[in-house]
């Protein structure tokens, strides 16, 4: 399943830290941030809890760029 | 600018001002060391708090090489030297001062472009009219159900897809198309939202809601865009990885090293203080933006501008892949030619009318969609009473088989003819033929042609000229008709009398024969062509105004059907890409030299700094001119 979230992130390279930070969460395949459009489209694994899902993404994300936000 | 560029702005200015205050007190007066940190702490702090905040929440969370991490050590760094030493507390300030103005201006230009593109992209509706019972209603088109009678007036937008039921009007595609030539809309008419209503009132019964209409497949599709990166902007992403940690690493090297073979080997003073200058001044350097921005925000451009235009690229990738197309496919009824159909000659055999065979051909052809068979019916022009026609079957590729009034008609291609084992004559002039058998015995041929659009000839030139080397049209039609309007058009090679299987067959030996770097692309009108569409390395659509499918099935989908826009988009890609490298070269040559001299001359912060903030400057604001094609 996939989802598109919006994101607010100041800097490219920051952007790119919170993909890969994203990829790497339990119950995702794949993930893509968007600085330009301020976008994340999140693949979720078969049968994963989004919501549950979403929190880790966002604490991996705050972890990685305290300044950014993911807007569930 | 936002309220927190603002904020950033506001906090620049008063740290320059108490920066520069404090360098001419310094030139004047001999501070007490001390003293002078203190003072020059307000401006560094007032500049940099958020900075070194972010620098410590990186520590806590073991980010150490990020640029805000980077960013304090360098600075700090610079601080310490300055009591340590030089009493110079000037270079720390400026440095942090000339990064905040990088990230602000990026961070404009960034929000600026975004602007663009939307700008570009006003096709989105705010409201739909509604005839309520105290005149007209506005209200949201997401509540607006199928099936709703919609007003829209002069000078508004259509707001979702739908048919007139009543008003005729013009409508200004533009925003769609990239076109200016007005359409001339009368009620029975389908409309796409996004279109302009220019003259009169229209009332519109709509066919879809307001997230399946054609606005909203558009600006998701143009929105989504970024997500598919190009391969130069996941090695960038790659690259920036390793370049950070790599730059850190010889930063700490440098500090350490040339000191210690000073001493022991050279038996001369160490001078630490030199060297650990230049390892700042590394770290000032070693932040990967003005690569990592200019990239995706140069595709970004290039996409926004061409969708301006019409041509909607459904991803940095395909824009990457189109400067690559050394062949171009073509499918030919609808793409090339304009898939208006005319009946250009009725030859029955002896003993039948013309007009009779006429109308065997049209009822037998009653339900199909397929051009051809349009051609057929409005030749024939009568009214055909369909309950006449029974046992409709269609053989794909060969034609169409029914029983009409009791007598089993037949009319199709000459595979249709020999799989009946009925023999039929070559016809006397060019064009699709269309032979017809009346109770098992053939009865004669129909010929009909097709109109080639005026700009196709001028579209395979443009193509040759953008550096296409085989332009290549596939067709189910006859080779006669193929092979003439080959040769018309200018046009390498032609493979005609191909079922619709055959073109993805045909698309997959041509993929086999051409080089790896060498990209194939495929033209169709999205009608009976998706397979062959997503085969193609990219799979281009065109005249996809309204028609979903071709929407979903291309990589890249020209609104409207004027051939010549596939020559523009590779322009479009071409410059794109063109502007990626310039980037990539300048940013990447810049960071090497300023890498390769810090150490030989000794240069300081001040000069890495401007160099690192200059080179995304000038990075930004070339990526911002991938946005502007309007005259490829």
């Amino acid at each position: 399943m996939k989802k598109t979230y919006k994101i607010e992130v100041d800097c490219a390279n920051c952007a790119l830290k919170m993909e890969e930070a994203t990829k790497k969460v339990a119950g995702i395949t794949d993930a893509t941030v968007s600085f330009m459009t301020q976008k994340m489209k999140v693949e979720f694994e078969e049968g994963a809890d989004v919501d549950a899902v979403m929190k880790d993404v966002v604490k991996a994300c705050k972890k990685v760029e305290s300044d950014c936000e993911v807007y569930l | 600018m936002t309220k927190k560029q603002k904020k950033v702005l506001y906090r620049i200015i008063i740290s320059a001002v108490l920066l520069v205050a404090l360098m001419i007190i310094t030139h004047n007066v001999d501070l007490n060391k001390w003293l002078a940190l203190g003072l020059y702490l307000i401006p560094y702090l007032i500049i940099g708090y958020d900075i070194l905040k972010k620098a410590a929440l990186g520590i806590y969370h073991r980010e150490v090489f990020d640029e805000n991490f980077l960013m304090a050590v360098a600075t700090v760094g610079a601080l310490v030297i300055g009591v340590w030493e030089s009493g110079d507390f000037n270079e720390s300030v400026a440095v942090m001062l000339f990064y905040q103005i990088g990230e602000l201006f990026q961070s404009y230009a960034v929000g600026k472009s975004r602007k663009n593109i939307s700008a570009l992209m006003d096709i989105r509706p705010d409201y739909a009219n509604i005839q309520g019972e105290n005149g007209l209603e506005q209200v949201d088109p997401d509540d607006v159900e199928i099936g709703t009678i919609i007003v829209v007036q002069p000078g508004e937008k259509i707001p979702i897809d739908g048919k007139i039921v009543e008003g005729a009007s013009t409508l200004n595609t533009s925003a769609l198309t990239g076109e200016s030539m007005p359409r001339e809309v009368v009620p029975g008419d389908e409309v796409i939202s996004g279109c302009v209503n220019i003259s009169g009132l229209l009332k519109i019964e709509t066919t879809k809601e307001f997230g399946e209409s054609t606005v909203s497949k558009i600006l998701d599709l143009v929105e989504n865009s970024s997500m598919k990166k190009a391969k130069t902007e996941n090695f960038i992403s790659k690259f920036a990885k390793v370049y950070t940690p790599l730059v850190c690493g010889s930063a700490v090297l440098l500090a350490i090293l040339p000191p210690l073979f000073n001493q022991f080997l050279l038996q001369q003073p160490p001078e630490w203080k030199t060297w650990i200058q230049s390892a700042l001044s590394f770290l000032v350097v070693s932040c990967p933006c003005a690569l990592v921005i200019s990239v995706p925000m140069s595709f970004f451009g290039g996409i926004g501008g061409a969708s301006a235009r019409g041509i909607l690229i459904k991803g940095s990738n395909y824009l990457e892949a189109l400067a690559k197309v050394k062949y171009m496919v073509f499918d030919k009824t609808g793409t090339l030619t304009q898939g208006v159909f005319q009946v250009t000659q009725i030859c029955p055999v002896e003993g039948m009318e013309q007009e009779e065979l006429l109308a065997y051909a049209a009822q037998v052809e009653n339900y199909s969609n397929h051009p051809i068979s349009k051609s057929l019916r409005d030749a024939y022009g009568k009214e055909i009473d369909s309950s006449r026609i029974t046992d409709v079957e269609e053989i794909s590729g060969h034609g169409v088989k029914a029983t009409i009034n009791g007598v089993a008609v037949a009319a199709g291609n000459q595979k249709l003819m020999v799989s009946m084992e009925l023999n039929c004559p070559e016809p006397s002039g060019i064009g699709t033929v269309v032979y017809v058998a009346v109770d098992g015995q053939y009865a004669g041929y129909i010929l009909i042609n097709d109109v080639v659009k005026t700009n196709s000839k001028q579209a395979i030139r443009g193509l040759k000229s953008a550096g296409v080397k085989k332009t290549i049209m596939l067709t189910g039609d006859s080779r006669p008709v193929a092979e003439t309007i080959a040769k018309e058009l200018g046009l390498d090679e032609v493979y005609s009398e191909l079922l619709p299987a055959d073109k993805v067959e045909q698309v997959e030996v041509l993929l086999g024969q051409k080089d790896v770097a060498d990209k194939l692309a495929f033209v169709g009108d999205g009608i009976n062509d998706a397979p062959v569409l997503s085969r193609a390395d990219i799979g281009i659509a065109m005249g996809a105004m309204g028609s979903d499918a071709a929407i979903e099935a291309a990589d890249i989908v020209l609104m409207d059907d004027d051939p010549a826009k596939i020559a523009l988009a590779m322009k479009i890609s071409r410059k794109t890409l063109r502007i990626v490298y310039q980037n990539i070269v300048f940013a990447l040559a810049v960071k090497v030299i300023c890498l390769a001299v810090i150490p030989i001359l000794g240069i300081g912060m001040w000069l890495a700094i401007l160099a690192d903030v200059g080179v995304m400057v000038l990075a930004v604001l070339n990526a911002t001119r991938a946005l502007y094609v309007k005259k490829l």
